[in-house]
């Protein structure tokens, strides 16, 4: 169908896009893949050729990356827990007739929009914080001592700020995939005597499927690299050093940039595996 | 969903959708009406919720002490600036891969997904240096293109999908009826591509307007932008609450507002098609 003209045409078309791309992820990848094998401490003015995989072996076998794996797991997989299992449930609630459906959705779905800083910000000040807020002056009504939400949980306060965040995504997603599925199977069902649990389990569930691996895999891609919320709230201190968090001190706080690089080249390995399926999914639905 | 259900259930499930979505929305409102209270009341024990004299007067300091229109104007300058940009290096790109797909469109489209799905913190010292030795670090320019080349991927795909959808008999109509490439994108093409565009303009403003990593690591006065500005009432600006929840429903409100439109395609951009 497409003439000679229109395809070279496309190309051109095509072309500045495709090439800033790619000079985007190249350029700077080579110089953090340069960078990882150098004694590069640009505070000292080291600047030493080849090291090896010398910061490779500091940077995995130093105490710090373990922790910030660790971190890391517990913050996306607490995360992802929270939006997921909340999300089918909000999704299954709205869906149902209730009144004021598109007010309801309209509140649920507005933390996504909020600023990450601000977020992070009023959680940390207006709600957790021990003497003034919301969170304290709530365990005080019901006579509890109020927690110091950032010292004493930190990892938890930070899940649950971002999971706040991100509710509304799962939700939203979700909620689109269960509009999608036709009324009449669960009619059918119903007929048939199947009860609200094992219609739940073997037909809404199932034809959920892929959407809630959508969101498990593209939540994850953006969990990993959480920034702003640990960034003005614990600072990446009391354990909620995640490995974004890490490698940005290293390369940006300490300048021991043959260490970060080492560090990024990680990270940016670690969210490939995650990636790689991502891209298996939307790659099979763009067949269709 | 036509299904009927019994008056009583219904009642219950609406409370309790009321009730879930309230607390969910309620630290939005909560700095929403703090930022209408003194310093004084904000604080005040037992919390004050509706009952207090509004004033807006926190408004007024927050504008005066911090120069906060130009941190407005930066994160304006760049949320549009960037969308704009992106939109002129994706908008051609997307029309070619809908319309003269070739055999390799797939596998750019896929490619240019994982370029997103690079760590940031990956680049993070390059991006640094090279700004540094061209001297635009703390530059509106400098987070413009970092802004688009970030949001590129995912305007592209958004564009791709909808342009997918534009019929192309259409197409051949108008190139049967002499029309050259354009004509047809002009008169053909792009009228029938203005919601779709509408919509990506819409997402993208929105997730340029929120982006905090680049943000906050690449600049530090000149270029700072709303999100920076929120950083610096860490400590111990963020205990004057008052302020604080001024300042931040400045910032989220505009986003606020543009996001409940764009609920709809939000899920389209964001899922890359996987769910529609």
């Amino acid at each position: 169908m497409a003439t000679q003209h229109s395809r070279s045409a496309a190309r051109i078309m095509m072309a500045p896009a495709v090439f800033l791309l790619l000079v985007w992820m190249l350029v700077p990848l080579c110089m953090t893949l340069w960078f990882s094998l150098l004694d590069y401490r640009p505070m000292r003015g080291t600047f030493d050729c080849c090291e090896g995989f010398a910061n490779y072996v500091r940077f995995a076998t130093s105490s710090a990356f373990q922790d910030a794996i660790l971190t890391t797991l517990i913050m996306v997989g607490g995360i992802l827990l929270i939006t997921v299992i909340g999300g089918i449930f909000l999704a299954l609630l709205l869906d149902q007739p209730i009144w004021g459906q598109g007010v309801v959705r309209i509140l649920v779905i507005a933390p996504f929009f909020v600023m990450p800083t601000v977020a992070a910000l009023v959680w940390k000040n207006m709600f957790m914080n021990p003497v003034n807020g919301l969170l304290a002056h709530l365990w005080e009504f019901f006579g509890a001592a109020p927690v110091s939400w950032l010292t004493e949980a930190p990892l938890f306060s930070i899940i649950v700020i971002v999971a706040w965040m991100w509710l509304p995504f799962a939700t939203l997603i979700l909620l689109t995939a269960i509009q999608s599925l036709d009324s009449e199977q669960l009619e059918a069902a119903e007929m048939d005597g199947a009860g609200p649990l094992s219609r739940f389990g073997y037909i809404i569930l199932p034809h959920m499927a892929r959407a809630i691996t959508v969101v498990i895999l593209i939540q994850t891609i953006f969990l990993l690299s959480i920034f702003a919320e640990i960034f003005v709230t614990t600072g990446g201190g009391f354990g909620t050093r995640t490995l974004t968090y890490l490698v940005y001190q290293r390369v940006i706080e300490s300048q021991n940039v043959g260490l970060g690089s080492a560090g990024g080249i990680l990270a940016v390995i670690l969210a490939n595996f995650i990636a790689i399926f991502l891209m298996r999914i939307v790659g099979k639905n763009l067949d269709k | 969903m036509a299904r009927a259900m019994p008056t009583q259930r219904r009642v219950a499930y609406t409370a309790l959708a009321w009730i879930i979505a309230l607390l969910i929305f309620f630290p939005i409102l909560w700095t929403i009406l703090t930022s209408f209270k003194t310093e004084a009341v904000a604080i005040a024990d037992p919390p004050v919720f509706l009952n207090f004299e509004w004033t807006l007067e926190n408004y007024r300091i927050v504008q005066e002490r911090s120069d906060y229109m130009r941190y407005l104007w930066n994160s304006i300058a760049i949320a549009l600036g960037s969308t704009a940009l992106g939109l002129i290096i994706a908008v051609p790109a997307a029309w070619s891969m809908a319309f003269v797909p070739g055999k390799r469109t797939k596998d750019i489209l896929l490619w240019m997904l994982s370029t997103k799905m690079l760590p940031a913190v990956g680049v993070l010292y390059p991006i640094r240096l090279i700004l540094i030795e061209l001297g635009l670090l703390d530059t509106k320019f400098a987070l413009i293109f970092i802004l688009t080349l970030i949001n590129l991927p995912i305007i592209v795909w958004m564009l791709y999908t909808y342009f997918r959808e534009i019929p192309g008999e259409i197409l051949e109509a108008a190139r049967m009826d002499g029309a050259g490439l354009r004509a047809e994108i002009l008169y053909v093409l792009t009228p029938m591509a203005i919601p779709g565009i509408a919509s990506t303009v819409l997402l993208n403003i929105i997730l340029a307007w929120n982006e905090a990593f680049w943000t906050l690591t690449l600049t530090t006065v000149n270029a700072a932008p709303l999100t920076a500005f929120i950083a610096s009432y860490s400590s111990p600006e963020g205990l004057f609450y008052a302020k604080l929840s001024a300042a931040s429903t400045m910032a989220i409100a505009p986003i606020l507002i543009m996001g409940w439109f764009s609920q709809k395609q939000l899920v389209r951009g964001l899922t890359f098609g996987a769910v529609k």
